[in-house]
């Protein structure tokens, strides 16, 4: 009967293309949504998965977020070098100066200061020069996205200049740093030039880079660093998602994202549930047919469920498969480049989907269950 | 023995003011080999007697038995099962599947009873050719005729070879000669020796099908009239 159940669903082409199409527009929409969401917040963490180097971040007390920083005392790098459990630490600083090309151009930057001696924390995946030369003076790497948004529909070149603050800078790499939170071009540079880009304060080191000696994991460096020095210690994950929550709990991101993933799902359910209920109550006669022939009530709820399960795994399938083009092609572009389908997304969408195909189901169910086999005759 | 013998059934539907009695002590009986009608005017019951004779529906009080089966013993499971080996259905705007060919229409009954599809469909295809409607087997529905969408119910009724055929104004939609047509191949191919068709009509151009005719009226069998073939004349 799986046969008769199938062709019952696929018979009535228009109304198992809407279902089709209803479920595959939820499902499409559900983990666009979810991913640029997802993708989003993992952006505001991206600056600090990039440093490789070091597992402990060490800052103000007052500090939230990465983008935010309350400067250190220069002291502050001694006293964390002192801590039970330190490899090494070394200084950084992030700045948001602005940057000015020959032509006029101009941007506010992210810039990162790197410790001079050990450049740690710099991008390690370049797509043109080596991170090296940032050891020559007035050098400075710049993330492609930015170097493209500084100098438009140019090709990538070494040696080109910039001005930060009446420093002349030249660029001597260009990074594949992961875009940011902000589409602002990312500069690396080495600390002792970082500071003069922006307008001079009189602290500026924003971050404390460590790293743990062998044998302590990177939690209980935090732990002894905080209780030694009284600064805010946390591991790369940790700190990442202090980013993702800060976002979360102070902007109006997952409020929108929120709504429109509502209205996809209420949207998705409401047309494919009362698509399919429609298709079942259109088909009661046959139902009861086929009741009055001997096909007995469990045969009936196979049939349905089969019959909303390839609806929902088609649909799902052709949603999923659109999503996945709709990332690949914008994974290319740079504005949204690291926004990605992540395998998550997929797995709670099906689990969304499947929820609302077997809840419409169980009404259609119903319905027929309780069709009087006797009506057949009406 | 009697292919359906009901004895003193009663039935209504609704409670209270709204209740109403439809069937009112029925006793009805058709025996194996015969072409039996139960006829009457629009309302009087025919309808839910078949039902209830077909296990459908529970009468309230009465006795139905079909070949020596008392139906309203069995079990709701059990009564599918019954139904499912034992009846055949022709209704009267054939319930065909509009989705599955005529011969998969045919073959529901077999896929039902737990048939592999290509057997079944074969099955089906051989009884075509039985009813001369072979030519169709691969057609779906909406491209037949009423006649021949008629036909291919009669197919489905028969497939599983079942003992009893209950059919319901199976001429109704169908135009004179395409509803004698239909009538001379269910007397014809369905009547068997051990099996009993009854013809819920009252279309009275084809009362001379008919073995014997039950006539109903106010919810119960007010006259039954037997014989071989019972001449129209008798009924104008």
């Amino acid at each position: 009967m799986n046969f008769v159940a199938l062709r019952m669903l696929t018979g009535d082409r228009a109304k198992y293309l809407g279902l089709v199409f209803a479920i595959a527009f939820s499902t499409f929409l559900l983990e666009n949504q979810t991913s640029i969401f997802a993708g989003i917040m993992i952006r505001t963490g991206n600056q600090i998965a990039d440093v490789t180097d070091a597992e402990v971040w060490v800052m103000d007390p007052q500090t939230k977020y990465f983008d935010e920083t309350k400067p250190l005392k220069d002291t502050d790098l001694t006293r964390v070098r002192g801590v039970e459990g330190v490899a090494w630490g070394v200084r950084m600083f992030k700045g948001m100066p602005v940057a000015r090309t020959k032509t006029g151009n101009f941007y506010q930057c992210i810039v990162l200061g790197l410790d001079d001696a050990t450049l740690v924390g710099v991008p390690r995946k370049m797509e043109l020069g080596h991170w090296s030369r940032l050891r020559e003076p007035q050098s400075i790497v710049v993330d492609k996205a930015g170097y493209m948004l500084l100098f438009p529909n140019e090709p990538f070149e070494l040696g080109r200049t910039l001005e930060m603050n009446d420093q002349q800078v030249r660029i001597v790499g260009i990074s594949d740093a992961s875009a940011g939170f902000v589409s602002f071009p990312v500069i690396h540079a080495r600390y002792s030039e970082a500071v003069k880009f922006q307008g001079r304060e009189r602290s500026q080191m924003s971050y404390v880079l460590v790293h743990p000696q062998p044998g302590v994991t990177p939690e209980q460096l935090t732990k002894n660093i905080t209780a030694a020095t009284g600064l805010r210690a946390r591991t790369s994950d940790e700190f990442r998602w202090d980013c993702i929550r800060f976002y979360l709990a102070n902007t109006g991101i997952p409020v929108n994202f929120g709504i429109t993933i509502s209205i996809a799902l209420i949207v998705g359910a409401v047309v494919a549930g009362q698509t399919f209920y429609l298709f079942t109550v259109e088909n009661l006669k046959q139902f009861g047919a086929l009741k009055a022939i001997g096909v007995t009530n469990l045969r009936l709820v196979g049939m349905i469920l089969l019959q909303a399960l390839t609806a929902g795994a088609v649909g799902f399938a052709i949603g999923t498969g659109l999503a996945a083009v709709f990332f690949e092609i914008t994974a290319r572009e740079v504005a949204t480049r690291g926004l990605i389908l992540p395998w998550y997304n997929v797995a709670l969408t099906a689990v969304a989907i499947f929820s609302v195909i077997i809840v419409s189901s169980l009404l259609s169910i119903r319905r027929v269950l309780v069709l009087e086999p006797a009506a057949v005759f009406r | 023995m009697k292919a359906v013998d009901c004895q003193q059934i009663h039935k209504s539907f609704g409670e209270g003011e709204t209740r109403i009695e439809v069937l009112r002590g029925v006793d009805f009986s058709a025996a194996p080999g015969e072409l039996t009608f139960l006829v009457g005017p629009s309302g009087c019951g025919k309808t839910t007697l078949i039902s209830v004779i077909a296990g459908l529906l529970d009468p309230d009080a009465g006795r139905v038995e079909l070949f020596g089966q008392e139906v309203g013993k069995l079990g709701s499971r059990e009564r599918i099962l019954f139904r499912r080996r034992n009846l055949g259905f022709v209704f009267q705007q054939y319930n065909l599947l509009p989705s599955l060919t005529a011969a998969e229409n045919a073959a529901v009954p077999l896929m039902a009873a737990g048939m592999a599809r290509r057997k079944a469909v074969d099955r089906a295809r051989a009884l075509f050719v039985k009813l001369g409607i072979e030519a169709k087997a691969d057609v779906y529905p909406s491209k037949l005729s009423g006649g021949q969408q008629q036909r291919v119910a009669l197919a489905r009724a028969l497939v599983h070879e079942p003992r009893l055929i209950v059919c319901d104004e199976p001429t109704a939609a169908l135009d004179h000669t395409t509803g004698e047509a239909v009538m001379d191949l269910l007397a014809t191919a369905a009547v068997q020796p051990d099996r009993a068709v009854v013809v819920v009509t009252h279309d009275s151009r084809v009362f001379h099908f008919a073995n014997s005719i039950a006539h109903m009226d106010d919810g119960a069998i007010v006259h039954m009239e037997s014989g071989a073939h019972i001449p129209l004349a008798v009924f104008q």
